[in-house]
């Protein structure tokens, strides 16, 4: 089943036309990876369905409910979780504070929300010696890992993670990936934007091509990686 | 010496007093990257409310206002300008968010002479008077240094408030709403915060401290009139740039700072330079270090 579904959707920067009409959906536990060079609209995606984006037209339905227009603090609530391209982590804040801003919402679950700490704690030990660091002093790598574990700490059932390898060296990116995988195997559906294609179609149970706005071809990982156009465009094989 | 530690005493009553109005400037420039040039009016407006909530009371007449009392004068103070605060937010700010740079700053000062005209009709453009038995005249001498009850009051009430706000800011997991809806609105919306609720705040907390700010140089000076919304708006928004405009820390420090050199300056030099010294302050300030003391580089929001 269907846990996000997109229809239709266009998305406007004043008149530049971002979006022109994306369709796709991502099931229930299955991690989709949108692939695209730069500017083709993929952090565009994900921020029209975590609700930072208002689309002009179409539909974006989670969980059989329409959140389309729905404000991101709402959206947050229901289950998804986006960790932004560029780790947009709180600076001045100390990693504990970022982790505990990751779980706003959850002000109420008090003991469910010690649970998720202690699950990002395992999956990021590291995070846990440097909890009271401020979060500008960490390492790119673990500023990422903090990033991916802040989105962890709302419990999402849906998790929305853009080019979490932006310049990491290739040990830690291998690193990351592990423990992404390990994240959608424990049952989080992912959406993972990235620009190390090879690596994502090596995650991912199923793929989408973008182009400047439209969705230009989709595919099991499998048969995406066999693609020629892929192979040429994307990993960089002639 | 003595002469000089009484001023000194003297600039740091004052200078809490700008402080707490410097906070105001500062917590909304921090989250909006907005200056708030209404902002001193609510210190006006406070110290009007206090005004009208001691003569309805019939406070400091024949003996001084009971603790009681004075607490009242000051809840009803502040929690009237707090909701003034949202309103002006809601009225004045919140429609031009997406507008220009410029357009907050034309409506800001359109709300501010909105303000000021509103209360010169209602009391009038005369200086009003505050009873002057509503504080107890006490005084102490500490080593040679006077030190009046109200003084102490002023001292107290602004260090236990700004104390409070710290907590609150730093210690909380509100505060960290707040510092993080400073930093980034968006990525702040992706943790679940509604920052629309977080600047309805700001613009609770801010008012409230220039209210009580008000309250209090009203008992001080026993004398308002409707433009010391403007003679301390400038002042205290001196503080919080010399402190570092969107530093809640820099705010409190920059007024104390001021406070105490300007006391000194009119000690000193000559009592017509006391206006002069915050302006020079200022445009050095802004030359110097636009930082301030205590901000960093602010990251210009694109
Ligand atoms: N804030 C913005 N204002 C105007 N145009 C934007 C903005 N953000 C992105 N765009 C444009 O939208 C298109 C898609 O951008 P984006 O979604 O960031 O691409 P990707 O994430 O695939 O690199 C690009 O042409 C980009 O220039
Ligand atoms: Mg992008």
């Amino acid at each position: 089943m269907a846990l996000l579904e997109v229809e239709n959707l266009h998305i406007f920067y004043g008149h530049v036309h971002a979006l022109k009409g994306i369709t796709f959906h991502v099931n229930e536990g299955e991690m989709l990876t949108l692939l695209g060079a730069n500017g083709a609209g993929k952090s565009t995606i994900l921020r029209a369905v975590s609700g930072l984006l208002r689309p002009r037209q179409g539909r974006i339905v989670f969980d059989g409910k329409d959140i389309t227009g729905l404000p991101a603090h709402q959206i947050v609530r229901l289950g998804v979780s986006h960790a932004p391209e560029g780790r947009k982590i709180f600076p001045t804040l100390t990693v504990e504070e970022n982790l505990n801003l990751g779980a706003y919402s959850r002000w109420r679950d008090r003991t469910g929300v010690e649970e998720s700490r202690r699950l990002v704690f395992r999956l990021f030990p590291r995070l846990a010696e440097r909890r009271h660091q401020l979060a500008g002093t960490l390492s790119g790598g673990e500023q990422q890992m903090l990033a991916i574990s802040r989105a962890l700490m709302a419990r999402p059932r849906l998790l929305l993670l853009d080019e979490p390898s932006l310049g990491l060296a290739p040990l830690l990116v291998r690193a990351i990936f592990k423990t992404i995988k390990e994240i959608n195997a424990q049952g989080v559906t992912t959406l993972l934007v990235e620009q190390n294609a090879r690596l994502a179609l090596k995650l991912a149970h199923r793929g989408s091509v973008l182009e400047t706005g439209n969705i230009v071809l989709s595919g099991t990982a499998r048969s995406l990686l066999a693609d020629e156009r892929v192979r040429k465009a994307y990993l960089g094989e002639r | 010496m003595q002469e000089f530690l009484q001023q000194v005493v003297n600039g740091l009553t004052v200078g809490s007093v700008y402080s707490l109005v410097a906070l105001g400037y500062t917590m909304v420039y921090g989250i909006l990257r907005l200056i708030n040039f209404a902002h001193g009016e609510m210190f006006m407006v406070g110290s009007y409310l206090a005004l009208s909530t001691v003569s309805v009371l019939g406070m400091g007449q024949v003996a001084s206002g009971s603790l009681g009392g004075i607490l009242l004068v000051f809840l009803i103070s502040m929690t009237a300008v707090a909701g003034l605060g949202v309103l002006v937010e809601r009225v004045a700010y919140r429609p031009l968010r997406r507008a220009s740079r410029l357009a907050p700053i034309v409506s800001a000062l359109g709300a501010s002479i909105f303000l000021q005209n509103a209360i010169m009709l209602i009391y009038g453009t005369r200086f009003k008077v505050f009873p002057e038995k509503l504080i107890p005249q006490i005084s102490w001498e500490v080593g040679g240094v006077k030190i009046t009850l109200m003084r102490v009051v002023i001292l107290v009430v602004s260090l236990l408030l700004m104390a409070a706000l710290y907590t609150l800011v730093q210690k909380t997991q509100l505060g960290a709403a707040i510092r993080a809806c400073a930093l980034d609105h968006d990525t702040a919306r992706l943790m679940g915060i509604d920052v629309d609720r977080i600047v309805s705040l700001v613009f609770i907390i801010g008012p409230a401290l220039g209210a009580a700010a008000g309250v209090m140089v009203g008992m001080f000076y026993y004398q308002i009139n409707f433009v010391i919304g403007w003679t301390y708006g400038i002042r205290a928004f001196t503080a919080a740039i010399l402190g570092g405009i969107g530093n809640i820390p820099g705010a409190m420090l920059g007024g104390l700072i001021l406070g105490v050199l300007e006391t000194l300056g009119a000690g000193y030099i000559s009592p017509g330079w006391k206006d002069a010294i915050s302006f020079f302050l200022l445009i050095l300030i802004l030359i110097v270090r636009p930082t301030g003391i205590l901000g960093e580089r602010v990251a210009e929001k694109v």
